[in-house]
């Protein structure tokens, strides 16, 4: 399904992805899509592998060529460039440092094709390698780096010809974990400080979910929503976003009414739930989808669900609870760690109570 | 240079200590007798006085490599001036070697991208197909090359019958024809060492530099070529070294003018009318020369190991 363009009403568009479709042979890996990425934002393309989202990355960058549609940069088709007619520079996945040059030259590399005098370029290569603080390796080959530094070269040089859009091919996936985190920070500030376009590649949702201004969830060679983070969790549109972002309860129910943005369902267990709808949400048979953290555990008999205590595992700040409903149906919870929380042994009977906001009906 | 850093294991394994120098006793043995002890006797030969019917008398003589490099008339007695004779067989021969392996790089660089650019399956196809003709012995192929551009070899026949030639072309006994022989011996020289690098290039290097604003012409040159450096290297080194010491090209194809240093050295342990001491004196001139270049190319590859 196609979503709405929601960037078209505000502000310049960096990108439009206008109907866009990549066949190889049969396969159909991008099924016209339609997307505005803004002016100086961190826009994410997230999905799992295979949904498309590198290859929509690699068609605007240019490696790709697309088999229909159009796209359009600052509104200018450049759907028919080379990549090295195309102000757009890319962020490898495994960075792509040329072997034989050392740090300063990779820098320059981009900025000497773009016509920059040896001295104007090397003042560039300095300025930009201080942003991503690596004056002190400039005379290094990339062979002599860390794996963080090398992807910092290549962020720098990717930055120094001071591209219209930055594009970057799931630059932190070969980092370990810790690196990870610092180096989200950091591209965030460098995003601000410079004022770049970020078109971001990732399969990794916390990492969409903490840099990005908005993301477009895509899988099968489609997108599914686009949105800010709060709207791509807290209102999936559909099945697919609210399984792939973040943890979820997906249950099958029957709705019952819909008045305009809630609607009425009835569980498999028979009771009955008030939840958040899309505009469209028709009666019959449906799911929606219950966020864990959105649970609370209370006594028998005060909550909307009747169940009992399956598991409970402790995670520190957090419990992990399962909870059985009377027709079988498993509820995962997630319970804070507060003080004095008292939670019932396995096999004990608990209630479930759930806020509207935090179940949602769910179109396929 | 990569490598593994081997630590001797002497310590841990008590079972094998002593044994090491002994494990490397095959090693010395091969070296010894086929590289010291020919380069030896060839040293030797190359400072003794030449026997009338071929060999040698056991007297120490520099003469053989005096009637190299100096021209003392026919009856020996006149002032020595430098004798051109062998110098310019010698120039030759680097010229032609050299034309060769530039001719080698030139197919051979393509041919080996294309197959290192091919899938899995085709590429070892592709492989096969290059190294086909290396199983037929060397004279027969030269032989075979001498048949088809005779001046009514099948060659001229074909250029004639489509109209793009009015009259043969006279091919055989010309540089041209060495060229031809040394290029076709050694080409598959060229594209395997090529290929093997190709075939680790990094290809997302060539969208780096596309991304960066580099035309396929500067990708090639700035990019691709210093990369896959050593394997150029590498081919070039494996083609022009024998190509300096060849003879069937050059006396199958090239005639009597166009002598090269392979067959001055041949001429000289052949028959009776052999000069043994000139030709170890030759061969030992030529040695030097491919020992220079190999030295060359390993300055290189240390300089590319220190990256």
């Amino acid at each position: 399904m196609r979503q709405p363009d929601q960037s078209t009403q505000v502000g310049t568009l960096a990108v439009e992805v206008q109907n866009v479709t990549k066949n190889y042979g049969t396969f159909t890996a991008l099924k016209d899509i339609n997307l505005g990425i803004k002016d100086n934002e961190f826009f994410t393309m997230l999905g799992p592998s295979g949904c498309g989202k590198t290859t929509l990355l690699r068609s605007i960058a240019g490696f790709e060529s697309i088999s229909k549609g159009d796209l359009l940069l600052y509104g200018e088709n450049i759907a028919d460039l080379p990549p090295n007619k195309r102000p757009v520079n890319t962020v490898f996945q495994q960075y792509a440092l040329f072997p034989h040059m050392n740090v300063t030259s990779n820098v320059m590399f981009g900025l000497e094709r773009l016509g920059h005098s040896a001295t104007d370029a090397k003042r560039r290569a300095r300025e930009v390698l201080a942003m991503v603080q690596l004056t002190q390796f400039a005379d290094r080959l990339p062979s002599q780096l860390s794996g963080g530094q090398q992807q910092r070269v290549a962020l720098a040089r990717a930055l120094a010809p001071n591209p219209k859009v930055l594009l970057l091919d799931e630059p932190l996936s070969a980092l370990d974990l810790k690196l990870r985190q610092s180096v989200r920070v950091e591209l965030q500030q460098l995003q601000h400080e410079t004022g770049i376009t970020f078109v971001f590649v990732t399969h990794d949702q916390e990492e969409a979910l903490t840099m990005s201004d908005r993301i477009a969830v895509m899988s099968n060679g489609q997108v599914q929503q686009v949105g800010t983070p709060v709207e791509i969790y807290e209102h999936p549109v559909n099945r697919f976003v609210a399984d792939f972002i973040g943890d979820t309860n997906i249950i099958d129910v029957t709705v019952t009414k819909t008045t305009g943005q809630s609607a009425t369902c009835r569980l498999p267990d028979g009771s009955t739930l008030l939840c958040e709808a899309n505009d469209g949400a028709a009666e019959g048979t449906g799911h929606i989808s219950i966020r864990p953290e959105r649970i609370r555990l209370c006594n028998p008999g005060t909550g909307q669900l009747d169940g009992r205590i399956k598991s409970r595992v402790y995670l520190g700040t957090d419990l992990n609870v399962h909870v059985t409903l009377k027709d079988g149906t498993d509820v995962k919870a997630r319970i804070q760690n507060t003080d004095g929380i008292d939670i019932p042994n396995v096999g004990e009977p608990v209630d479930l109570r759930l806020e509207a906001s935090g179940t949602r009906l769910l179109v396929d | 240079m990569a490598g593994p850093q081997l630590k001797s294991t002497d310590t841990d394994n008590s079972n094998y200590a002593g044994l090491g120098p002994w494990l490397l006793l095959p090693s010395w043995l091969v070296i010894g007798f086929f590289l010291v002890l020919p380069v030896g006797l060839m040293l030797i030969y190359s400072f003794l006085t030449k026997e009338f019917r071929g060999g040698v008398v056991w007297d120490f003589s520099p003469a053989a490599y005096d009637q190299f490099f100096f021209d003392r008339g026919l009856f020996g007695d006149s002032a020595p001036t430098i004798e051109l004779t062998y110098i310019s067989i010698f120039w030759r021969s680097i010229w032609q070697a050299a034309v060769a392996t530039i001719l080698c790089l030139l197919i051979g660089f393509p041919t080996a991208w294309f197959i290192a650019t091919k899938t899995g399956s085709n590429r070892t196809i592709w492989l096969f197909l290059i190294t086909i003709p290396y199983w037929v012995n060397l004279l027969i192929r030269t032989i075979s090359m001498k048949f088809l551009i005779r001046d009514n070899g099948p060659l001229n026949e074909l250029l004639l019958s489509i109209g793009l030639i009015s009259e043969p072309i006279h091919m055989i006994n010309t540089n041209f024809a060495v060229q031809l022989g040394l290029f076709y011996s050694y080409l598959p020289f060229m594209v395997l060492p090529i290929y093997a690098s190709v075939e680790r290039y990094n290809f997302a290097l060539s969208e780096a530099a596309a991304d960066l604003y580099a035309t396929k012409w500067v990708t090639l040159t700035k990019i691709i070529l210093p990369v896959v450096k050593p394997g150029v290297i590498a081919g070039c080194i494996l083609v022009f070294v024998p190509s300096l010491g060849a003879f069937l090209a050059p006396d199958l194809l090239g005639g009597a003018k166009n002598f090269m240093i392979g067959s001055l050295i041949e001429e000289q342990f052949k028959g009776n009318a052999g000069n043994w001491p000139f030709g170890a004196a030759a061969s030992m001139i030529l040695l030097s020369m491919v020992l220079v270049i190999l030295t060359i190319y390993a300055r290189q590859q240390v300089k590319a190991g220190d990256r």
